[in-house]
């Protein structure tokens, strides 16, 4: 059973369409990218996953089961990551941890031992009794997280969770992240850092103007673009005539353009379409002496199916 | 209910009340200090001795009445009196070291008499005040009638100079041109001075009595409060800015909300599995301990340093100030409901609660106001905090006055409220 089903959602704001049809899943131990340019509703999916939103249409289940009210338990199993800070920063670091583990029902020795996993988790045990006014841009991210996972939910949803972090802590939270999914954990994660969903994402949803664009694996994704890798070979002197277009009819291969001497191939799959480039070449004598290929990124992807750029 | 949730999100606003640098000196140190200044200014203890009011007077007169007037207004416990020309007087009113000046013009002592009898032209009393302390210069008009009237009726009605009065307005009335029957009713009021003050000679010294005509009463002054109790003006001030610190204390609590809202906590809070009941239960009585610890501290200040105390019901006291409690917790959630944006919502809120501390009394008695105004400001909360401490501190009333109040506050609490939770803008941004 997946822990989150979102089925066909809609909201409207007066005459703005902020989500129009949007339908994703996500298993236990699978972590979700939620893709799109800033207003392309990713916000509202997630506020209309938890419960903060109330969709127009469309039905969102968690661990099969439909939230139905403010109070509902069905909320333990959500943890909420905003993209703000959300924490009371005239408080300390521990402070804050009791007051969202206790939101949850936890108490006593239950609710200490959440926040000491949790703080453990994120690296700042030693700042527990800080308060959070003193802490850095990447530290409040940390306890950011840790606050929404110190009830200890199934389902975690990830709203921009590293916007304006340092490199380091980045790279923290998503070591984080990755255990977490190791642990069983189903995450959303919405972002519009393409590099970040290719590296943390099993599935990409892709959604612009409210509607969804696209929703598969990653790699399935890249499978949508005419190339999903470029291989460049610096040639060691330039072909006679125009033969070298004929590598366009070896199979896999979609483009080739020669810039001075180099050659660019555009390739539907490197590990398919290499061996037969660099055959067709030793066959005609064309000689290299340095190849190296690029795989095209989500930002391309995007490009291709909307036309338009993820930070436009 | 998360009963779990409900106080830790309780605690939450203690703890972010008390370590509130500013909070705390809005709610604690502000109060204390103006209530002290108001209550200075506005008298102080009962037993302070009131402060006199600076009068010049200028004699240009200087006949025996003008003398007598000086002596008795010299006297009077209201004034502080000095005597000088008119150019010094003038200079002193103008830069306010004294509030009025009063000036006898030459020939007073003469005219004054025979005016009295409609004899003659009126002399010309001269008063100087200064415009900023208009009611001072009231209050000394009052005081400089009494005298005037007291000494010219002596004069008339026994003085040397009242015998010259009568002979001469008995000539006046025969040329005057009255009907003849007005002429001999005041031809019989003159005889019977005549014979009131042969009378008193013949008597003289050996019958004292009322030789004269004087004030009909005597005055007996008393801060009328319950048996026993005496007016301390601090208890009106501190009840008077504790409304108002309160209330200032509600905005911030209704404030907190906006800005959870915009540091996104409010998201963070929605999504959790506790109810509206919950949420914004919780941020009503934070807000309600808090005006009653503010209003315990105060008053607690006002009973240690200015001796003020709860002279009437104690328990009226603690109904009234549970009510008032209430009462703001529920306006800080009506800010909450009708604001968009802390920034936009603080100054109105803080001009619509001055508007109604002031209507309410809490800056000046809501007795002093027109009987209109103190009709229509029955429609405002503070009016009945107001009356309500002030009824069961210093006017000393008993629990049955202290009803009311409660009664109009809890009300107010369930309108504020019940408008607060309809208003109120539950999904978030």
């Amino acid at each position: 059973m997946p822990a989150l089903d979102v089925r066909d959602i809609r909201k409207r704001y007066g005459s703005i369409v902020a989500v129009d049809g949007v339908s994703l899943s996500v298993n236990p131990g699978e972590m979700t990218g939620l893709l799109g340019p800033n207003g392309a509703g990713k916000t509202t999916t997630v506020s209309v996953i938890c419960g903060l939103v109330r969709p127009d249409h469309g039905e969102v289940l968690i661990g099969g089961r439909h939230l139905q009210h403010d109070d509902d338990p069905v909320k333990r199993h959500i943890g909420l990551v905003p993209q703000d800070f959300a924490l009371y920063e005239e408080m300390k670091a521990q402070d804050n941890l009791e007051l969202f583990g206790a939101l949850y029902g936890l108490a006593g020795k239950q609710l200490q031992d959440a926040i000491h996993r949790c703080l453990d988790l994120v690296g700042l045990s030693d700042r527990r009794n800080d308060l959070v006014s003193t802490f850095s841009g990447g530290m409040k991210r940390r306890l950011n997280l840790a606050a929404a996972l110190v009830h200890d939910p199934d389902l975690l949803l990830l709203d921009e969770p590293t916007v304006g972090v340092d490199p380091q802590s980045r790279n923290a939270i998503f070591e984080n992240l990755e255990g977490l999914k190791r642990a069983g954990k189903a995450l959303v994660y919405t972002t519009h850092y393409m590099e970040e969903a290719e590296r943390l994402c099993d599935r990409i949803v892709i959604i612009d103007h409210g509607k969804l664009i696209a929703s598969d694996s990653t790699q399935n994704l890249f499978r949508l673009l005419p190339s999903a890798n470029v291989l460049a070979l610096e040639l060691e002197h330039l072909p006679e005539q125009n033969g070298w277009r004929a590598l366009s009819e070896v199979p896999g291969v979609k483009s080739v353009e020669l810039r001075g001497t180099e050659l660019f191939l555009g390739l539907t799959d490197l590990s398919e379409a290499a061996p037969g480039v660099l055959a067709w070449l030793a066959e005609h004598g064309i000689r290299y002496h340095h190849v190296s290929s690029e795989r095209a990124s989500l930002e391309t992807v995007f490009l291709s199916l909307t036309g338009r750029s993820l930070r436009d | 209910m998360n009963t779990y949730a409900f106080f830790a999100l309780v605690r939450k606003d203690l703890r972010l009340f008390f370590t509130d640098k500013r909070s705390l000196m809005m709610s604690f140190a502000a109060p204390i200090a103006i209530a002290s200044f108001f209550g200075f200014v506005l008298g102080g203890p009962t037993d302070r001795k009131a402060s006199r009011i600076p009068v010049w007077i200028v004699d240009q007169d200087q006949s025996g009445l003008s003398k007598k007037i000086t002596d008795q207004l010299a006297n009077d416990s209201g004034l502080e009196l000095r005597s000088g020309d008119l150019a010094l007087a003038r200079a002193e009113v103008q830069s306010g070291k004294a509030r009025v000046a009063v000036i006898i013009s030459s020939g007073f002592g003469e005219r004054a008499g025979r005016a009295m009898f409609g004899a003659g032209e009126k002399p010309a009393l001269e008063l100087l005040y200064d415009p900023s302390r208009s009611p001072e210069a009231q209050m000394v008009k009052g005081i400089l009638t009494g005298a005037i009237m007291q000494q010219v009726g002596k004069e008339v009605f026994g003085g040397e100079t009242g015998r010259v009065f009568l002979d001469d307005s008995k000539k006046w009335i025969d040329q005057a041109t009255l009907p003849e029957q007005d002429k001999s009713i005041l031809r019989d009021l003159f005889r019977s001075v005549e014979r009131w003050n042969q009378r008193t000679d013949t008597a003289g010294a050996a019958q004292p009595g009322p030789a004269a005509m004087q004030t009909p009463y005597d005055l007996k002054e008393e801060a009328v409060a319950a048996p026993g109790v005496k007016y301390n003006s601090f208890a009106h001030s501190f009840t008077g800015m504790g409304v108002q610190f309160i209330l200032f204390m509600g905005i911030e609590a209704g404030v907190s909300i906006l800005l959870q809202r915009q540091r996104g906590l409010w998201k963070r809070l929605r999504a959790a599995p506790i109810s509206r009941a919950t949420l914004l239960g919780s941020r009503s009585l934070s807000a309600a301990i808090c005006a009653l610890i503010i209003l315990a501290v105060l008053f607690s200040f006002a009973w240690l340093v200015f001796d003020v105390r709860v002279e009437g019901s104690f328990a009226g006291f603690i109904g009234v100030a549970l009510a008032f409690a209430l009462m703001t917790s529920s306006f800080g959630l009506l800010i909450a409901s009708f604001g968009k944006t802390p920034e936009a919502t603080r100054p109105l809120a803080i001009f619509a609660t001055l508007v109604m501390v002031m209507l309410g009394g809490s800056w000046v008695p809501s007795f002093l106001f027109p009987e209109w105004l103190q009709k229509a400001t029955l429609a405002v909360p503070t009016r009945w905090a107001v009356d309500g401490l002030n009824g069961m501190t210093w006017r000393g009333l008993g629990l049955d006055q202290a009803i009311m109040p409660m009664i109009m506050l809890a009300g107010f609490s369930l309108l504020f409220g019940a408008i607060a939770i309809r208003r109120f803008r539950w999904e978030v941004d």
